[in-house]
Order: structure tokens, then sequence, then C-alpha cells
């Protein structure tokens, strides 16, 4: 897929983004992030070169291009040993869930129970 | 003197051969026994499972490598939930570990069908089938198997003062000598985002199309690639065991999580393990380094990164310690290729004081070719890298360059003309001048400038301020500023083309093509990766080879010389003191010795190898025979440039029936006229160590020959140099010179030594 096919996350098209619309200040780093059909793309990419879990990589991060940056570092730390309760990653997973973030809700649902089973709960 | 008397006071147990021994660089080096206990055994501990996978009719992994469900620690169980292609499992766990480990090395045997096989495959299988392969065999198989068909290379940017100026300048250097990723750190972690922003510019000043990254703590990162201000990351560790994994502040789940946080931003990464981390953490649980490191790289497989670094990396010198452990580093890279994920090969921290050790541990991944050969090159001096001393460093970039030419290998890197160099670095050194004054984060004194171009290093530029990069970051943070900021600026302050590429890279996260595997890209920003440009090695003829420009930029070293080169020099010494007087004439007086010089003196050569010039020489040679009250003449033979048959010329011109005999390039002997042309009476064979004394001592004792009195004895110069090495290229031209001048018609020719000016 070529640069000028493919839209930034705000639905800008990057051919549009000149040094000069950059120096008039109309150009955000979000307008230069990539867009969740991108990655949607490029797990099927990912998939016909043999690896499924690079795919589903790409997936998970098509629902965060949806979330803030200070949300997305809010739910890495979240998942580090020994920050949550069960009952706040189940909720944590809920929320996503709820904002059709359902592949990361999962995942954190997988957390929580590991983290039940092997002592990695806030304690 | 009286004799020594009572007892010897040597030790009985020593001798000087092992003290000397003793004392060679390689015997700084650690080495340890095996002890599995302490996780310090290569392959093959005797606590590795037996590689086992039972699955349930829900497709539930009830047991992997001999440990059932309810037991799987957070690793066991990310990697039964996501790692392995259960529909593929059956048949690769049948395979026997040999027959998959020939496989590997065969290269009638495609890589699409080790990939899919080692899909289904437990880490300890994989670990045990590896453990089959020889060092050449893992080669072969590297060879194969590495994701990308172009290799490449990483260097490590990084200063003592994370001086802004030095790092912009060093990573335009790196980007001029071919690296296509830079990684830069922090000694300071405050300033994480003036080095992201000034490595980020200055790898844009070198050439388009260079990522770059800021290894910090895993959260510093990650906004650091939020914001553009670097283009991937590397510094996302896995650990083989659960204790060391959650001793590092995460889990699979966050490492996971993280993968994804980047890729959701556009910003490729991969993560790191390696063999010895868990022994050099307490923590091994009485594994093999190499099977601990197979459950890193599925992990790394199952959380969905698209490569791997590894090979050592912090703790290769702890996998170097023990037997075999030097072949676990590569066959973990070839566990990671077998994996179908992108390789950076390690060759990253120092493993050995030894310059012989270090160069065999690197040789073979440089020979098979990888991703990367090494996940950090320090491109910079060794005291300079802020990661401790790298495997290769700016030390070292000459003779990488020369290893990749000797062997005709890509390695990545390509020579840099010096001008070329110096116009990037003052480039790189204006250009974040530029932006930090244009974005208010700090002023640069022209002193520090000038320094920060010229420097090799930061010792070089005492005018650095150590509070410039603290504040800049501060600001940085403080104000949100972004790459886009960059762009703006550098094109503000009149960098166009580098503001241009800046823009492309971020561009590049829209796309997303250089998240797929192992993607770089080149300098006209095509993405090179598993997708775009797939290893296609199938045996001799096919893969990877370098095109013609490539291998032109391997084959050129700034250092080489031809025969023009040699000429130009030569005709430099020219002199006019030598002048042709006609036929050479047999001489009769007894005291007459002839001093016979080769073909191409006083036509072509002029300057002999150890730099004194031939009329010197001869100025030596006739007043040592002076000194024995002899007569010197000097005759040209034209038709030999064999040394012994010019020295045979000349005593057969002789009055005395002695002759010298000197070519151009330095080399003479004393001949005699009734010897074989290959006896002589004397030789002086290494040209480039005999001095003006030692010819003069040649002079006298041919008088002496030619008198019947005792000549001195006279011992060629000794030397530990590499003599030849150094010399023999130059000689292969003199030589040929020689060879072109040499006219076998032509009879000697009498030569006037003109007296000095």
């Amino acid at each position: 897929m070529a640069v000028t096919d493919t839209v930034g996350a705000t639905g800008r098209d990057p051919a549009e983004v000149s040094l000069d619309t950059v120096r008039e200040g109309e150009v955000s780093i979000a307008d230069l992030s990539i867009h969740p059909d991108t990655l949607q793309h490029q797990a099927e990419v990912a998939e016909r070169h043999g690896n499924p879990q690079l795919a589903a990589n790409f997936r998970r991060a098509a629902e965060l291009t949806a979330l803030g940056d200070e949300e997305v570092l809010a739910i890495y730390e979240a998942l580090r040993p020994h920050r949550c309760t069960f009952s706040e990653l189940a909720a944590l997973a809920a929320d996503l869930e709820s904002r059709g973030a359902t592949r990361n809700a999962q995942l954190l649902r997988e957390a929580a129970a590991a983290y039940a089973r092997r002592g990695l709960l806030r304690r | 003197m009286s004799a020594p008397t009572g007892k010897t006071r040597r030790d009985p147990d020593r001798v000087g051969r092992f003290r000397f021994m003793d004392a060679q660089p390689v015997n700084l080096d650690g080495f340890a026994v095996e002890d599995p206990s302490l996780g310090l055994v290569a392959f093959d501990s005797p606590a590795d499972p037996l590689p086992s996978l039972v699955v349930d009719e829900e497709g539930r992994v009830l047991e992997m490598d001999s440990r059932l469900r309810e037991d799987f620690d957070i690793i066991d169980d990310f990697i039964a939930h996501h790692g392995l292609d259960l529909a593929m499992a059956p048949e690769a766990m049948a395979v026997p570990d040999l027959q998959l480990a020939r496989m590997m090395a065969d290269p009638g045997v495609p890589r699409s069908a080790i990939i899919r096989l080692v899909d289904g495959m437990t880490p300890a299988k994989l670990a045990r089938c590896l453990a089959h392969l020889r060092p050449v065999e893992l080669a072969m198989a590297m060879t194969k198997l590495r994701a990308r068909r172009t290799p490449s290379n990483q260097a490590h940017v990084t200063n003592r003062s994370d001086d802004p100026l030095l790092l912009a300048a060093d990573a335009a250097t790196a980007a001029a000598f071919g690296f296509r990723e830079i990684e830069t750190t922090v000694p300071v972690l405050g300033d994480a985002a003036s080095n992201a922003m000034a490595v980020s510019i200055g790898a844009a000043v070198g050439s388009p199309g260079v990522l770059v990254q800021c290894s910090v703590e895993e959260a510093t990162e990650l906004a650091l690639g939020m914001r553009g201000l670097v283009s991937y990351a590397e510094t996302v560790s896995l650990y083989g065991t659960e204790q060391v994994f959650v001793d590092g502040d995460d889990t699979p789940w966050s490492k996971a999580f993280l993968a994804s946080a980047y890729a959701s931003r556009g910003v490729k990464m991969r993560v790191t393990s390696g063999g010895g981390a868990e022994a050099l953490m307490g923590a091994a649980e009485g594994r093999s380094m190499f099977y601990l490191e197979a459950r890193c790289v599925a992990l790394a497989r199952a959380i969905g990164a698209q490569g791997v670094q590894n090979g050592g990396i912090d703790s290769a010198s702890v996998a170097a310690s023990v037997p075999r452990g030097v072949r676990s580093l590569m066959a973990e890279n070839v566990m990671v290729m077998a994996r179908n994920l992108e390789a950076c090969t390690g060759n990253d921290a120092l493993m050995s004081e030894s310059h012989v050790r270090r160069t065999s541990r690197t040789l073979p991944i440089l020979l098979a070719g990888s991703d990367y050969i090494c996940s950090g090159f320090g491109s910079i001096q060794r005291y300079d890298n802020m990661f401790g001393p790298s495997q290769w460093n700016a030390e070292d970039i000459d003779d990488y360059l020369v290893m990749q030419r000797d062997w005709g290998v890509d390695g990545g890197l390509r020579s840099a003309a010096e001008p070329t160099v110096a116009a990037l670095r003052e480039r790189a050194v204006q250009a974040v001048r530029a932006v930090y004054r244009h974005l208010g984060l700090g002023d640069f004194t022209d002193a520090w400038a000038e320094q920060a171009i010229d420097a090799a290093g930061s010792k070089d530029v005492p005018a650095a301020d150590l509070m410039t990069p603290l504040v800049a970051s501060r600001i940085i943070r403080e104000t949100g500023l972004t790459m886009v900021d960059v762009v703006a600026a550098l094109y503000e302050t009149g960098f166009e083309a580098e503001a241009e590429r800046v823009l492309r890279m971020l561009k590049a996260r829209v796309a997303g093509d250089y998240l797929q595997t192992a993607a770089i890209f080149d300098d006209s920003w095509r993405v090179l990766s598993l997708v775009t440009d797939p290893n296609d090695y199938a045996g001799p003829g096919t893969g990877y080879e370098p095109d013609p420009a490539r291998q032109g930029e391997i084959d050129t070293i700034r250092q080489q010389r031809s025969m023009q080169d040699l000429r130009a020099e030569q005709a430099h010494h020219r002199s006019e003191r030598l002048r042709v007087r006609g036929p050479a004439r047999v001489g009769s007086d007894p005291r007459e010795v002839v001093i016979g010089v080769s073909p191409a003196v006083g036509r072509e050569l002029w300057s002999t190898l150890s730099g004194l010039a031939v009329v010197e020489v001869l100025d030596e040679l006739l007043a040592g025979l002076e000194e024995e009250g002899c007569l010197g003449r000097v005759v040209r033979v034209n038709d030999t440039i064999d040394l012994g048959l010019i020295g045979l010329r000349a005593a057969r011109l002789s009055g005395s029936g002695i002759g010298i005999g000197l070519q151009a390039k330095g080399t003479a002997l004393i001949h005699r006229r009734d010897l074989p042309p290959l006896a002589n009476l004397e030789l002086y064979s290494v040209a480039p160590s005999v001095d003006a004394g030692l010819y003069r001592l040649l002079g006298v004792n041919a008088g002496r020959h030619a008198k019947g009195a005792t000549p001195q004895p006279a011992r060629n110069p000794y030397s530990d140099e590499a003599i030849e090495a150094r010399y023999h290229t130059k000689v292969v031209a003199l030589v040929g010179i020689e060879r072109q001048c040499c006219l076998p018609q032509l009879d000697p020719e009498e030569l006037e030594v003109a007296p000095w000016q």
C-alpha cells in the first residue's frame, strides 16, 4: 500500500501535508499517526506472511488508535505486576469492551486471570 | 662475579612461557566452569524439560514441555495461549530433532517449510533441534532463514555529556557510514527527549530514511515514540523465567500491550532478550541459557513483536564464559529467524578484551548476513558509549570495512569520504543549533559548535554545557513539543532538505509498511522487509548478492592505492642528480666495486620502501666504499629485474669482481663474479627497515670483500610488525614498474651520481 492511498488517524491525507502546511501550524502529530484501517490492512499482510501473532498485535493496535496517549500509558501501567486488583483489571477490561476495544479487553481479562493464579495482583 | 649459591629462587610450578601467556588480553576475560545450578550452561542443562505438547479437544494446551497447565508460569501461559500453531503442532512435535536441524542447514529446503513447522514447536522442542547445528551449519541456516534479503546494521550514537551538537554530528557520521538504524541512550534520564531530537536531526542530515530510537525506561520510550521524537523502539525486554520477568516490572501481557501501543502510533518496535540474563540475575531455575532463550523467543512471537534483539546483549559475556557459549549466542539468532521474526543479532556489548576473540564471535554472523549484524555497533569511541563499550566501536570501523572487503560480504557499512563527513558534521551541528534556538531550547557558542564538528569524541568538546540538554528536555516535555515542531523549525531556519526527510519519516508512520517484519528504509525511502524484500536463498547463486553499485561500496576503501597513485608518489621524489653517461664499460682496477641498479632507477622509480631516496642510498654505498679506499661506479642493469642477476652483472663489470645489486625498492646484496646468480655474499632483504647506516655498512663490506679483508657482520633489522602486510602491495606495483622498464636488448648504462647542488 503506497503512502498516498492511506490517510492518517485524523482522516487527513499525508499527501496534503507539506512543509508549508506544517510551518503554518496546520498539522498535528495525530495527522501523522496511523489510521485503524491501515493497521487492519497491515494485519492482513502479516497474516499472509505467516505471522498471525503480528496480525493480532496490529488488530489490538487498531483499537488503541482511538485512545489518547495518556490513557494508553495508563493501561500499560495498570498491566505491570502488582499494580491492580483483579476487579480493577476487570473493570478496565469492561470499559474497553464497551468502547469497542474488545481484543484489548480480552487481553486484560486474560492478564487478570493469570495474575490471580500467579500472585501478581496488587497486594 | 661469583656463581649463584644456595637454593634456586625459581618457583618450580611456574615457567616464563606461562607468565607470558597470562599477560595476554584474553586472560582478562572471565571463564566459568559449567554449573547448571546457577544457569551457567549454554545448552542442555539436566533441568531442561523434555519437549511435550498435549492439547484437548477444545484446543486448550494441557501440557507443554513437561509442565502441566495448572503449573504454567506466566511465560508458559502466554506462549500456550498465543504462541503456537496448534494445527501444525502434531506434525511439528513429531519431527525428529535431527531432521529439523538438517532441514535448516540444507539449502534445498525452502525457508517457508521451516517456518511452517517451527510455528508448531514448543520452546524446548526448537531448542533441542537447534542444539544439533554446528557452527558452519548455523551460518548456513542463518543465510537462509533471516527474514530480509538485504543485510543491514545498527549503530549506537551516545556521548558522556549528552551533547546535542556532538550527538547530531555523530548521527550524521553514522548514517554516512551506512548504518540504517541508530540507537541512542542517556547517562542522565532527564536528557532523553533532547538526545532523541538531536540524533533524529543528525540522522536526517546524514541520509534519508535512517530509523532512530532512544533506549530508556519502557513508558518514557513509548512517550517519545508517541510524539514522533523516535521512529522505532527496541528496549522492550523479555526474560525466560517468571522471577526475572517480574523483577523487570513487566509481564507478558504488559509487554503485549506495549507492542500494540507502539503499533497504534505507527511506530516500529522489537523486543530484547538474550542468553545469560537470567543467570546474571540469579534466577535461572537451573535451566540452560539456550532453553530459557527459547522461551523468550517463543514469547516474542506470541506477543506479536515483529522482531527480537538477542545474542547475549548485556549478558553476552556470561554466555561466552561457558563452553559452547558463543555458539549458543549465534543459535539464539537463528532461532529468532526460524520463528519468522526480524533478527537483530547481538554483537552489541563487548564480550572480550581480546581482539581475536571478539572477531571470532562476530565473524560467522558477518559472513552469513543478518537483518542487523550488530544490534549496536558503537559508531562512537568506546569511552563515549553510554551502553558500555560495544563489540565494535569507532576504533574498529576501518577494520570492519576491510573485513567486508576481504570476504566480499555486505555487513551493512560503506566507506565515507572525509570531506563528505566534514560537511555533514557541520550541517548537522548547524541544524541542531538552529532548531534549538528557534524552539527556545538552548543556545550554543561558536566554540562549542566548532569543537563538536571536529571532535573524535566528547573529550574534544570541553565547551559543552551539561545543563543544556537537561533544560532542553524539560522544555520539550513541558511544552509538548513533537517532531512536527522540529519539521517546522528546520524549514523556517533554512534546512529544507532535512525538514523534508524528517517529515517523510513521520508520514511513514501513516502508511505503516515499516511495521512489518524486518523493515528498514533504503536511502530512496523504499521499505525493505520480509514483505517487500524476502530472503530467497536456496544455495549458491541464489539469495542476496550486492548489486554492482553496492559491491563497489564494499570493495572501495579509502586506503587502497593503485599503480597510478604509486607512480605519482615516485615522481614526486624525482632527482636530477642521477644522469646517464653512456654504455657501461668493463673495469680493470682491482679496487673497483660496481653498484648495479635495477631498470626503473632514474626512469620511473626514485624512492625506496624505507623512505630513503635511491640517490641517498647510492651516496651511502659510495661513501662506505670510499672508507675502505675503494672506488665505486654505478651502472644501470637494463635487461633483468632479478636482484641476484643485477648484482652478478655488476660484479662482472667490476675490476675487483665484487658487485653490489640494488633494486629501486631498496633491497640490496653483495655479489661476486664467480658465484651462481642466486648465490650472494650478503643480502639486505627487509628493504623497509634498512636505514642509511646499514647501507653505509654494506658499502664498507663490499669494499672489504674487494680487498679480501674480513667484513663486519651485518644483521637484517628485526621487527615484529606486519611488514609484509604493510609493503607487499607497494612491492607488487614497484616490481610491475621495474618489469615495464626492463628491456632485454638494452645493455647496462653508466650512471653518474652528481654531487648535491
